[in-house]
């Protein structure tokens, strides 16, 4: 029998899918086909996060350890490259506690779908020219609504522990979350606005200039928030080892503990992969139609060491500084990148709405200086509360100076 | 101000990022300790050592036991004790050398080692049969006759019990001259000069002072 | 409908990662805020007092090594400037050069140290920690030099430093004052300015002067508060009276002045070891003092010193014996803990743990 993919399917744009259904349909029918089909994306998702994952503990370990003038791991295979095996062998053997007065659904169920909003997410990445897993037509919504996922597994983790500092992080996670989800669509809708559409493949095909140049702010801004929703430095609160241990997976061991880890790593890589996707033109560059997989894993590259630069260099920042950051800071500037690329689209675009080149770079100029202004405006604004110290030079000391004495001049 | 700070701070670590590691990988990459490293394997020379224990009572700890028996041969002559046991229990030795110090004798010294790690705490204690069969490698900590001819406990080849002593210091030779040695130290000929490094010098000790 | 919140106590401590050492808070919390604070230590009691009261009086050296393990010389010193004034002795000049370059070393190290975790505190992930380390392992091969042992030194003692530093101490010694500069700028440049670490610790947890005099804190927590009083000025000790050093104060007396009087510090104490190199010449460096010491019955003695975290003094009393009648450390952590409920009430958790890394303390030294 011979399956064929209805037109109207939203898969229907995928071709991976549309292949191995159809040559799954010579020799079975067609429901099972169509589940094998799915099967086969899911593996290669699944497998592609968690390689990731696994290839980035290992880089950003390296990293870290270069950048801190050290070795970093290098025990295992060359240059320690066994290293993530390694541990998650260990993990899988490691008894799997589960802790008294635990919530036993909850405290299992939160890895698994911490794990799973990492991997759907990277469902709707083009690795290539035609070669998304999944290209769905609001494959911008989709990532949004994934990621929000997370909040419910941080929550749910951090609840179901029956542990104080788990509660702690659960609470600082879900509020981080929640905040920096604003800023984050808002950018994202100017993103959109340029590009005309909501699917990522057209989204790659309208950076005739990328959108890093197009919108700094909105890059800006998506980084930022970003780095909070995958709980990195500088706004780590959720987990802060230095304050929380661990936050909401203090209790987790063994393989429960490994897919928490896999799933933040495996977030970095995927929200990489999608920063590197809306901004950085994706797959685009020189020879695309050939090597466009490997113009992305370079462009996700970048955005990873970025990523690890920054964990390697800041402190963290409070909880009541991360909203304010994100409410007073993030927020007005990507309402001004929103309005700003409204009105450029609105005044640029020509009768049939769509944008030429020269448009895009008309906006990258007006947008950069947007942008210099912008930064040092709204820096301004919060600067009272990074004034530098107003250091007093070095004072000598009075030898045989009372302390009475001393105390008397200066309260 | 502005960030400015914050982009000078990604420059450092950027910065280090080109810079060769400053750590060590230990079980292959060694780092030499100085010779005055104060080391574990403590070296003991029965052939100074009089049984005085000095080295016990002065230690804070108490964890070295000696039993010594009179000498069967010239008690009255002031010879010396033989020593029947000489027991450091390491497990709770904390190495502050204050027994080297002690020693009157210059018997006791330091070692040169810091791998004894042990699987039990039986194991944990230097016992006098140890003390005799071990390679002497003394540390210089708070010899300086050991210093002064810049000997290396690491490189330098294992030394006699002739060739330890303060009594072929020159500076300190007249300090030291009421020592009992079989034969008083050829004090003329032996200078510490001669003790040099392994390979380079004779295997016999330079004071010959049993010869 | 108002939401019904309550308090929560929380234990942070005794194992968590960042109370240095074994300490334990009860802290209450409403939310994220602190409400109450109830510090609980002596999970590091070690019995040092009594202790040196049944060593003789060299032993106890040993026993200092333990108490600040971050600034054993510093210890060391202390103790033994103690010991002779019992005995009414004073070391020979070499002898007080190496020990002021040894303390100041020391300084160095420890303050590199509470540098290093005060940052770790604040959430960065070791980059300042490890900077600080390579500079301190440098410290620490000086002291394997002139001591033969790294942390645990025992390398003064009373009447002197046991033996003279070796040959090739000197221009080790130079090549470290050479390099220090660059390796110190480099750690200001990363975080001194860093407007995250500004932010965090401007104005929080201040010690008011009035409060920290009454408090009888001492150190650079007092010196961050605005008074320039040290030790090493007030009442000189082995060579600082023949040395120049500026005290560095700072007005506000929050998280970040602790910080920055420290990192000043290290600058102030390299200055010292520079100017004792100079002037430094030969000689003995240690009394003959008998290597059993009996002070005279009845006498008692009080050393201090301005150790790496505040005032550190032994307070001695003989009874003519071998040993100690009576040894009591005025340690500097412990009273600068006093005013920990007044630092951490009103603030944040995360501000909890940032204000105990600038107070640095030592638990060894607060649990003796």
């Amino acid at each position: 029998m011979n399956c064929v993919l209805a037109e109207d399917n939203i898969l229907h744009g995928t071709p991976l899918l549309r292949w191995v259904y159809e040559l799954a349909g010579l020799f079975l029918p067609c429901w099972l086909s169509y589940f094998i089909a799915g099967f086969v994306i899911m593996f290669i998702l699944v497998n592609a996060v968690l390689l990731g994952a696994a290839v980035f503990v290992w880089t950003e370990r390296r990293l870290v350890g270069r950048l801190q003038n050290r070795v970093g791991p290098n025990r295992w295979g060359p240059f320690g490259m066994f290293q993530p095996i390694a541990d998650l062998l260990k993990l899988i053997v490691k008894e799997d506690l589960i802790p008294q007065g635990a919530d036993k659904i909850a405290f299992v169920a939160a890895p698994i779908i911490m794990v799973a909003t990492a991997i759907l997410m990277l469902a709707v990445v083009p690795f290539a020219k035609n070669t998304a897993l999944a290209d769905l037509n609001v494959g911008v919504l989709y990532v949004l609504a994934v990621t929000s996922l997370t909040s419910v597994a941080i929550l749910m983790a951090g609840w179901s522990s029956n542990n104080r500092y788990a509660l702690f992080g659960a609470a600082r996670g879900v509020a981080v979350l929640i905040s920096y989800e604003v800023p984050v669509v808002l950018c994202l809708l100017g993103v959109v606005i340029v590009a005309g559409s909501m699917s990522l493949a057209d989204v790659v095909t309208a950076q005739a200039v990328p959108f890093i140049l197009v919108q700094p702010l909105a890059m800006f801004v998506f980084v930022a928030g970003t780095s909070a929703e995958l709980n990195r430095t500088p706004f780590d609160v959720a987990e802060a080892e230095s304050e929380l241990i661990a936050g909401y997976h203090i209790e987790y061991s063994g393989i429960k503990f490994g897919l928490i880890q896999a799933a933040e790593f495996g977030g970095v890589v995927t929200a990489s992969a999608v920063i590197a996707t809306l901004f950085l033109s994706g797959w685009a560059g020189p020879a695309s139609n050939y090597i466009g997989w490997l113009w992305l894993l370079i462009k996700i590259g970048v955005v990873a060491f970025l990523f690890i630069w920054i964990r390697a260099t800041f402190p963290r920042l409070r909880i009541d500084q991360i909203m304010a950051f994100a409410w007073k800071f993030l927020m007005p500037l990507s309402f001004i990148n929103l309005m700003a690329v409204s009105l450029e689209v609105y005044f640029l675009r020509d009768s049939s709405g769509a944008l030429t080149t020269t448009d895009l770079w008309i906006m990258t100029v007006i947008n950069l200086v947007v942008f210099a202004v912008c930064i040092p405006l709204f820096g301004s604004l919060i600067r009272d509360k990074v004034r530098p110290a107003q250091l007093q030079p070095t004072a000598r000391a009075t030898p045989g100076a009372t302390v009475q004495q001393a105390g008397g001049e200066v309260t | 101000m502005y960030g400015l700070a914050m982009v000078k701070g990604l420059m450092v670590t950027l910065k280090n990022l080109t810079r060769k590691p400053f750590t060590v990988q230990y079980p292959e990459e060694r780092l030499t300790q100085h010779p005055r490293f104060r080391g574990e394997e403590f070296v003991w020379y029965e052939e100074r050592c009089t049984g005085c224990a000095s080295c016990a009572k002065y230690c804070p700890l108490g964890i070295i036991k000696i039993v010594t028996s009179p000498s069967e041969t010239a008690i009255d002559q002031g010879d010396k004790y033989r020593l029947e046991v000489f027991d450091i229990e390491l497990q709770r030795c904390m190495f502050c050398g204050l027994c080297v110090e002690a020693c009157p004798y210059d018997a006791l010294f330091m070692g040169s080692g810091f791998e004894q790690g042990k699987y039990s705490r039986k194991g944990m204690f230097i016992s006098i049969d140890q003390l005799r069969q071990s390679e002497k490698h003394p540390s210089t900590f708070f010899r300086p006759q050991l210093e002064s001819t810049g000997y290396n406990p690491h490189k330098n080849r294992p030394l006699d019990w002739k060739e330890v002593g303060r009594e072929s210091w020159n500076w300190h030779r007249q300090e030291k001259m009421g020592m009992r040695l079989a034969s008083g130290p050829d004090l003329d000929n032996g200078s510490a000069e001669e003790l040099e490094p392994a390979g380079t010098s004779s295997s016999d000790g330079s004071n010959g002072a049993s010869s | 409908m108002p939401i019904r919140t309550e308090p929560m106590t929380v234990n942070v401590g005794p194992q968590h990662p960042s109370t240095h050492g074994v300490f334990r808070l009860r802290i209450t919390f409403d939310g994220e805020e602190i409400l109450e604070v109830e510090p609980v230590f002596g999970y590091l009691h070690r019995g040092t007092e009594k202790l040196a009261e049944e060593r003789n009086y060299v032993q106890v050296v040993t026993l200092t090594d333990r108490l600040d393990y971050v600034s054993s010389m510093i210890n060391n010193q202390a103790y033994c400037l103690a010991v002779e004034q019992l005995l009414e002795v004073e070391p020979p000049d070499r002898g007080k050069y190496l020990r002021t370059i040894a303390a100041e070393l020391q300084r160095i190290a420890a303050h590199l140290m509470g540098i290093g975790f005060f940052l770790q505190d604040l959430g960065t992930l070791g980059t300042p920690l490890m900077y600080c380390f390579r500079t301190r392992e440098k410290i620490l091969d000086l002291f394997e030099m002139l001591c033969g042992a790294r942390i645990t030194v025992s390398y003064l003692r009373p009447g002197g430093v046991f033996a003279d530093a070796p040959e090739d101490f000197w221009p080790a010694l130079d090549r470290f004052l050479t390099d220090l500069p660059g390796e110190l700028s480099e750690l200001e440049q990363l975080i001194l300015e860093n407007e995250i670490v500004m932010v965090r610790t401007r104005g929080v947890s201040t010690l008011p002067l009035d409060m920290a005099i009454n408090s009888s804190v001492s150190g650079p927590v007092l010196r961050a508060s605005g008074l320039a009083w040290d030790w090493r000025k007030a009442e000189p000790y082995d060579a600082y009276d023949r040395v120049e050093f500026d005290v560095p104060v700072a007005q506000n007396g929050d998280n970040y002045d602790r910080f920055w009087v420290r990192m000043q510090e290290l600058h102030q104490s390299a200055r010292i070891v520079r100017q004792c190199v100079e002037q430094i010449e030969p000689g003995p460096v240690r009394l003959d003092l008998p290597l059993v010491l009996r002070p005279e019955p009845g006498r008692e003695a009080y050393g201090r010193v301005e150790a790496s975290k505040g005032e550190l003094a032994f307070y001695l009393f003989s009874d003519g014996g071998i040993s100690p009648y009576r040894c009591k450390i005025r340690s500097p952590s412990l009273i600068n803990l006093t005013v920990t409920e007044h630092l951490l009430v009103g603030w944040k958790l995360a501000d909890m743990i940032v204000t105990l890394g600038s107070v640095d303390i030592n638990m060894g030294e607060v649990d003796r």
